[in-house]
């Protein structure tokens, strides 16, 4: 009786284990749904949107111009920020940094307030929108034209 | 016939379900509870790699210990390098945010360390390339606190966090400076 009781919660304690690091590896190198708050994005992205961000471009070393990111808060490493890179490395930027900023440029303290971030910071590129259902999909273009430098 | 193909189809079965267990369960503990990495160069003399490249030392990383960011001073950790995201950097934590302390060689004399930053140097100055470099790291490059050399076997010790007595911030934000007699806490 008792072996079955125990043989059982070691079973479910196997299984718990097994899940939850399936769980850490999917989260950790697939992606991640994030609710954003703030008005520094809009309007590509509102406040209480939902979006997923996903690893891999970051594991990759493939994040590019333009691309939206969620990245650690150089100031608060337990939060998090939304903003789109502007700038990589080389162009007037640091090397192994990244100049951030958010879409909406009235309302928005990113890079130009506190430098460029190092890039390691970064957690995950942004590639779909999904709640607000009427606005469902992928993210558009940065309303700022200029404000991405061009590449060499 | 059927014999070998009923053993073939177990074993690859068994073989890909233990894959799916041993390969996310290794990744999560390598990513969530501990590393071990071997240290590279000659900047934190000598309290890692005293021989030097012919026989440098392998450390245990504890990762879990950092989930919170909560380092002390003194502390040898690991960080993403500010100027490489592909490379890790094992140095001294020497003042926490808020701490205000005496640079060597770096482009001020004077730095208070901001919020959510640390600031970290080498053992050996003038051969670590570190905060007196690059500036204070944010403390989301944490990876990990070195806990115990674990390589060679002559060298298995648990590391202590201490901060060379000459290296100590001049204010800290907890109010804890070694010294009794320090009188400048009021001052901002």
């Amino acid at each position: 009786m008792l072996y079955s009781v125990l043989g059982k919660t070691l079973g479910f304690v196997g299984f718990t284990i097994q899940y939850g690091c399936l769980a850490h590896c999917a989260f950790e190198y697939i992606g991640e749904f994030v609710m954003c708050s703030g008005p520094s994005m809009e309007p590509t992205i509102t406040n209480h949107d939902v979006v997923f961000s996903e690893r891999v471009s970051r594991h990759l070393y493939r994040i590019e111009k333009g691309d939206i990111v969620i990245a650690k808060s150089p100031f608060n490493p337990r939060m998090n920020i939304c903003k789109r890179v502007v700038g990589l490395e080389g162009d007037k930027v640091p090397r192994g940094h990244v100049w951030l900023e958010g879409d909406n440029l009235h309302n928005s303290s990113d890079s130009r307030s506190y430098g460029p971030i190092p890039y390691a910071l970064i957690r995950g590129r942004v590639c779909l929108k999904l709640w607000p259902p009427h606005s469902f999909g992928a993210l558009s273009q940065s309303p700022n034209d200029g404000r991405i430098t061009p590449s060499e | 016939m059927a014999q070998k193909t009923g053993l073939g189809r177990r074993y690859i079965r068994a073989f890909v379900s233990g894959f799916f267990v041993a390969v996310p369960v290794t990744v999560t503990v390598l990513d969530r509870l501990a590393y071990v990495a071997r240290v590279d160069g000659a900047s934190m003399q000598p309290s890692l790699n005293p021989e030097g490249a012919s026989a440098p030392d392998v450390v245990l990383l504890n990762r879990w210990s950092v989930r919170n960011y909560q380092v002390q001073r003194g502390d040898i950790v690991s960080v993403v390098s500010p100027k490489n995201p592909k490379q890790k950097i094992i140095k001294r934590v020497i003042a926490l945010e808020g701490d205000f302390i005496k640079t060597l060689g770096y482009k001020n004399r004077y730095v208070r360390v901001p919020d959510g930053h640390l600031w970290i140097e080498g053992d050996h100055h003038g051969h670590s390339f570190d905060s007196n470099t690059f500036g204070p790291v944010s403390l989301g490059l944490l990876h990990g606190r070195a806990s115990h050399i674990i390589w060679p076997p002559n060298r298995w010790q648990k590391i202590k966090p201490s901060v060379p007595p000459d290296r100590r911030p001049l204010l800290s934000w907890g109010g804890s400076t070694e010294d009794e007699d320090d009188d400048d806490d009021d001052d901002e």
